[in-house]
């Protein structure tokens, strides 16, 4: 009885399908197409605003691992033995050393005219790198949008970030610090009670935090303003091979025992705080939206099937009286229902991952702190398909079955 | 066939009641030809919808072929309905989105007929009405009377023991009534019992038995020579 029904039902879905309006078929799928995008671009999107952020922090900053000073420490204690073992790692492609220090900049110094006036100042971190070793792990050229960036032999040259320039920065709170220079001006660099005039070589942009406000020089440069000659570093960035995992990478220069000396975190284990919690926040508001995408498409479609079924309370009639069972008509919903969730799923998944999800990773949506993307695991997109024809399901049985409970007469007879 | 013992239906609409049928008594026999005739109102097509289980009477009971339908559930009428019964409506009841064969051959594969089989009957049933050449017609292409013989094929493709018409001749032409009721005239010879609920003395004159109804009570039953 029960193969029956279903054999009965699919029959009437599929002639009912067949000869419908297609504009009424194509109208319902549009509603469907629209609620998967809703369920996936937009908890993508909030995801990916974050993902972007992290991915951007591994890329300009992090690498895929980074060492650094334990947190009671100004510097990685027995730092040539620490970057010998990174450079005799066999998994590790290129890794760049960088020497940092507290400092300042100052703008306005030669200009000023009067010992009241104030002179325009900014704090940095100062950070000397290899500028070969730096491009090769985090492809720092691809940050600048003014002048160029730093060779080896270069004297008196900074590369600046942007957030320590005024041209850059739309804050106006009153303990923003930036200062005006421009690619060519000559800024005072200020680390402890060294100050050095410098030559601004190019600017540097970036979303990552700590570029947009670090100053760049060559670190023999910097370790000879710090008169530093004892190569104490404070953060080695690596970028790994390919077929390797950053963690595995990570145990293996642990187990070097290299942990007393320094901090050994993947990139995931140095994310901001705040990045991480606004992660979690993220997700769980893009699960709500999906939630309410997922309520408002059932009721959708519980609206189109009631009115389909109640116009056609008639037809339901006459199928009950010529001797057609209740739940046969039940599953023939149930096979449009599912036609309806699983072609626009269809059509959602091809303009998601055909479409939208490239155009984005091309063309990022530009957030303050990040170039967003979007987000969406094959795993947790068909976990929403699954919802979604589920749910679609229910909205198509529940008005079915109200109409087909009622008396068969009534229903013929159009009462 | 059918033994129908003091029938009552009676509707509410708040407190009020009304009698339409009160209280009928009447036996059709197996291969028999019955019109239900009566002025409107009179309680003819309620009578029949009792009669055919499409309504739960008030009161009564009604044995069909020896089978005592008063404690039948929903399930067990519509099963009743699909395997002993057939109906053909005034305004013929097709279903819109099946064609003249996909309509007819329903009933067979509810009862589980096999597709092939039930197409079969279903052309033959069809060929048998004049309808060769639309077979494959949706309802909304063919004319009233063209629909009337595809309920006909429908009611009758499964061979049921009792056929239901409730004045299958309302919304046709004259000729087009004359080849259905020429139609019912050739089922009953075969065998075929059938009720039928008809206003038109011509039609009504077609039959074995005329019931006439008048304010829910058999008020004459007419033997036609």
């Amino acid at each position: 009885m029960f193969i029956q029904d279903l054999k009965i039902g699919w029959y009437l879905a599929t002639r009912q399908l067949r000869r419908t309006s297609p504009w009424t078929t194509i109208l319902i799928i549009f509603v469907m197409v629209l609620t998967f995008l809703n369920l996936t671009v937009i908890s993508g999107i909030l995801v990916g605003l974050i993902e972007g952020s992290v991915q951007q922090n591994k890329d300009k900053y992090t690498g895929d691992i980074i060492i650094s000073n334990l947190d009671q420490k100004s510097y990685i204690e027995n730092s040539p033995y620490v970057v010998s073992v990174v450079k005799n790692n066999s998994n590790i492609k290129y890794s760049s050393v960088r020497y940092i220090a507290g400092g300042s900049v100052e703008a306005n110094y030669k200009t000023k005219t009067s010992d009241k006036d104030k002179i325009e100042s900014a704090g940095a971190f100062v950070t000397g790198v290899n500028p070969d070793d730096e491009q090769n792990v985090t492809g720092i050229y691809s940050s600048l949008v003014e002048g160029s960036f730093l060779t080896e032999g270069d004297y008196d040259q900074i590369v600046i970030g942007s957030d320590l320039l005024k041209k850059y920065t739309v804050t106006e709170s009153p303990g923003f610090e930036a200062i005006n220079a421009e690619v060519g001006s000559r800024v005072r660099l200020k680390i402890g009670d060294v100050s050095r005039e410098v030559v601004v070589k190019g600017i540097l942009k970036s979303k990552v935090n700590e570029i947009g406000r670090r100053i760049f020089l060559p670190e023999n440069q910097l370790r000879s303003i710090l008169s530093r000659d004892d190569y104490g570093v404070n953060e080695i960035a690596i970028k790994i091979k390919d077929g390797v995992t950053a963690e595995e990478v990570r145990d293996s220069l642990v187990a070097s025992g290299i942990r007393d000396f320094a901090k050994v975190q993947t990139f995931e284990e140095a994310l901001p705080k705040f990045l991480d919690q606004i992660k979690t926040t993220f997700a769980i508001l893009g699960n709500i939206i999906s939630l309410i995408g997922l309520v408002v498409a059932s009721i959708t479609v519980f609206i189109v099937i009631f009115i389909n079924a109640i116009t056609r309370k008639k037809f339901i009639g006459i199928l009950k009286a010529i001797g057609i069972r209740g739940r046969a008509i039940e599953w023939s919903y149930i096979f449009q229902s599912f036609f309806y969730a699983i072609v626009g799923s269809i059509i959602g998944l091809v303009v998601l991952y055909g479409i939208a999800q490239p155009f984005v990773a091309a063309n990022p949506i530009n957030f303050p702190f990040s170039d967003g993307i979007i987000v969406a695991p094959i795993n947790e997109t068909f976990l929403k398909v699954l919802l979604l024809i589920f749910a679609t399901i229910l909205a198509g049985y529940i008005p079915a079955r109200m109409i087909v409970r009622k008396n068969t007469l009534d229903s013929v007879l159009g009462r | 066939m059918i033994k129908i013992k003091d029938l009552k239906k009676y509707f509410y609409e708040g407190n009020i009641e009304t009698k339409v049928l009160k209280g009928i008594d009447l036996h059709i026999e197996k291969g028999e030809f019955i019109a239900i005739m009566g002025r409107s109102g009179a309680g003819k097509s309620t009578f029949l919808y009792q009669v055919s289980l499409l309504d739960n009477p008030t009161s009564g009971e009604i044995i069909i072929d020896g089978v005592d339908t008063h404690n039948f559930t929903e399930e067990q009428k519509i099963d009743f309905r699909l395997n002993e019964l057939g109906y053909v409506f005034q305004d013929y009841a097709l279903l819109p989105d099946l064609t003249a064969i996909e309509n007819v051959a329903l009933p067979l594969l509810m009862q589980g007929k096999t597709k092939e089989f039930a197409y079969k009957k279903a052309t033959e049933a069809l060929i048998k009405m004049g309808l060769e050449k639309r077979i494959n017609a949706l309802p909304s292409n063919l004319s009233g009377g063209e629909q009337q013989r595809v309920s006909v094929s429908r009611a009758i493709v499964h061979e049921p023991k009792i056929l239901f018409a409730d004045e299958p001749t309302a919304n046709l032409d004259n000729e087009s009534s004359r080849r259905v009721m020429g139609i019912f005239q050739e089922l009953h010879k075969q065998g075929q019992t059938i009720v039928m609920v008809t206003h038109e003395e011509e039609y009504g004159k077609m039959a074995q038995r005329i019931v006439r109804l008048d304010d829910g009570q058999i008020n004459k039953i007419e033997n036609i020579s």
